[in-house]
């Protein structure tokens, strides 16, 4: 088909096509707008409700603003009304799971990190086949190894205790630790281990001093999935710990279901923002090498 | 005494056998070449001898001393790799002294050593700078200090100027050349790289397959080969083979392509490794580009009529293949020369340069 545009055409063409560009521009923001709310509601709500009484929850509508801001049901989350018998609250559990979390995610990543450099730079035989059993244990549903773990903690004599839940939650993220440094040593060229053992260096030497040094990225990549998977698991934590040893998750959970009188829903919204702030933090602090870290091995592992 | 002697040496990784049987020998002061195709195994022979790869027969000895089973620290060798292999977190200075510490030298040594070695390489003045700060030539003079400063009995590079470009490969290599002419230690280096073999070895040994094909100096390698796997891996364009034979008449002995019809290049003054049964045996006559003249420039040259077919212009010079009885045959004339492409002309075969290799071993005979 022959077209021959002239000049007046050319500029019609030209209008046209800022307009549909126009129509489409503002269709994105519509579509963006629509799903961002649909995903910050429900913050929204929790936020609201946390700050409200129970006498304006009751009157009014889950979207209105409260009258005032009444940090009450905050202050009853986390440290209870004062009096004796089932006041639960967060603070005791919140420590119970900073007790948890820090060890276990330290052993797993620096677990991680060893095997990951072992798998890379050490090479021995049947190793693919260690790696590849490691890899299952990414794949594995873990209420599948609920009851003999319950057994293993019990012979160790660590079950219902916070020792217990660093052991369970070390082992089972040793698979994903190791295949996050796996993938990131793989792209580091073994020829630097190589001249370190020509300079002398030994096996610990060589990780601590050149390849530990460099591995910043994956190290914080590591972390931020070893702290979200330890402590938002509700799983071992309600299986292997009760009481006074259990961690924040759960005594979420007890204090939003089981509690006899009125439902508070301000104070459970305080609970469930206060148990789900510190991942948060670890999010806005070292987010952005996340992304990073996460794609740098990916791609050349 | 040797410098380093190899003996009997066989490595393989599981069923692939890497190296089978090498014996080497390297004196004092030499600069040899390990030089063959990608998978030929030098890499491999390289790693042993740093005794970074195990053995699984035969023995390394350095200085008569059997270190087959000896650390590669204590080996008293240094080694520059192809990626540098800097330390990253480490500055210049706390990548060159790495070894030294490790070694516990004293305070005093590790500091004298340094200032000789990074003045000697002009890296004085980088000592405080990361890896990441520095130039593709910067990183490989450190990478080259940090062997220095250890003052190593021998020097193990691997490929250490396939990741320069080529301005800069030029310019290491001279400097690779001055600082073994200074130094005066033993070398052992790896490449692909013919030029960098012929331009920097003493003796050049190579590769291919996991055996060592010749081991000698560049100039007998290139004008001696010694099958035609070396003829054909040395030179560029690589030497021309052409399939044929010998006969026999009257005393004379000539190659021929076919029969005894064909243009006869008479071989009475080749220079026979050893003389066999030689009459119709099936041979390839070996004659290198640049040994082809466009004009008669001694009276031995054999005179011969061929159809020029094609034309490469690389500049100074011009690549021109010919047609000898249906086998092609490359010449490398000045490209000053106007050649006319589907004609015949005269050329004139250097026979003093020529190589004779069996059919059927492919070895020079």
């Amino acid at each position: 088909m022959q077209t021959n545009i002239t000049a007046s055409s050319y500029k019609e063409l030209e209008q046209k096509s800022k307009v549909t560009n126009m129509l489409l521009r503002w269709f994105l923001y519509f579509v963006l707008i629509l799903f961002a709310s649909y995903f910050i509601f429900p913050l929204y709500v929790m936020v609201v409700t946390s700050l409200k009484t129970m006498e304006e929850i009751r009157q009014g509508t889950l979207l209105t603003w409260p009258s005032a801001l009444n940090f009450e049901s905050w202050a009853v989350a986390w440290g209870g009304r004062g009096y004796g018998a089932g006041d639960t609250f967060l603070k005791p559990y919140f420590w119970n799971s900073i007790k948890m979390v820090i060890p276990a995610v330290f052993f797993s990543t620096f677990i991680g990190a060893i095997t990951g450099y072992v798998l890379t730079k050490w090479r021995f035989k049947g190793d693919q086949w260690i790696f590849l059993f490691l890899l299952f244990g990414c794949f594995i549903p873990f209420q599948a190894i609920l009851l003999p773990m319950a057994r293993t903690l019990g012979v160790l004599g660590i079950s219902n205790s916070i020792l217990g839940l660093v052991v369970v939650h070390t082992v089972y993220g040793i698979p994903f630790t190791t295949l996050f440094f796996r993938n990131y040593y793989v792209s580091i060229p073994t020829e630097l281990v190589k001249a370190a053992r020509i300079d002398g260096a030994g096996f610990f030497k060589i990780f601590f001093k050149i390849l530990l040094p460099i591995s910043a990225p994956i190290i914080v990549v590591t972390v931020i999935w070893q702290f979200t998977q330890i402590w938002n698991d509700f799983l071992f934590g309600s299986t292997f710990s009760f009481g006074e040893a259990a961690p924040i998750q759960v005594a979420l959970n007890n204090m939003v279901l089981s509690s006899t009188s009125v439902k508070e829903y301000n104070v459970d919204m305080a609970s469930a923002i206060i148990a789900g702030i510190p991942t948060l933090i670890v999010y806005v602090l070292a987010g952005k090498y996340f992304i990073r870290g996460l794609t740098s091995g990916a791609v050349k592992g | 005494m040797k410098t380093l002697r190899i003996e009997d040496l066989s490595k393989n990784f599981g069923t692939t056998e890497v190296l089978k049987k090498i014996n080497l020998e390297i004196d004092e002061g030499n600069f040899l070449v390990l030089l063959g195709p990608s998978g030929c195994g030098k890499s491999t022979l390289l790693n042993i001898i740093a005794g970074l790869e195990t053995i699984n027969e035969g023995n390394v000895y350095i200085d008569d001393y059997n270190v087959s089973k000896v650390e590669p620290k204590d080996r008293n060798i240094a080694m520059v790799f192809q990626s540098y292999a800097l330390y990253p977190s480490m500055n210049v200075k706390e990548n060159m002294i790495f070894g030294l510490k490790q070694a516990k030298a004293s305070k005093e040594k590790i500091k004298e050593q340094l200032k000789k070695v990074s003045s000697f390489l002009k890296v004085d003045e980088l000592l405080n700078r990361k890896p990441s700060q520095l130039s593709g030539g910067q990183r490989q003079r450190v990478a080259i200090g940090r062997a220095l400063v250890r003052e190593p009995r021998i020097f193990l590079f691997d490929e250490p100027l396939s990741n320069l470009d080529a301005k800069l490969r030029v310019e290491m290599r001279r400097e690779i050349k001055k600082l073994h002419q200074t130094l005066k230690t033993t070398v052992v280096y790896v490449t692909h790289d013919q030029t960098e073999a012929m331009s920097l070895g003493t003796k050049i040994a190579i590769m291919n397959q996991g055996v060592i094909q010749q081991n000698d100096t560049p100039e007998i390698i290139y004008n001696k080969p010694s099958s035609t796997f070396v003829a054909d891996f040395i030179g560029s364009p690589s030497m021309n083979l052409i399939k044929g034979k010998i006969i026999k008449k009257s005393d004379q002995f000539s190659f021929v392509v076919e029969d005894s019809n064909s243009t006869q290049i008479p071989i009475n003054n080749y220079n026979f490794d050893n003389k066999i049964e030689l009459d119709s045996k099936e041979v390839y006559f070996g004659i290198r580009p640049e040994h082809i003249y466009y004009k008669k420039s001694n009276e031995n040259d054999f005179e011969i009529k061929l159809k020029a077919e094609l034309s490469e212009y690389i500049g100074n010079e011009q690549i021109i293949t010919f047609n000898y009885s249906d086998q092609e045959i490359l010449a490398k004339f000045p490209s000053t020369v106007k050649i006319e492409i589907n004609k015949e002309m005269n050329l004139y075969f250097d026979l003093s340069q020529i190589s004779l290799f069996d059919k059927n071993s492919k070895k020079r005979i």
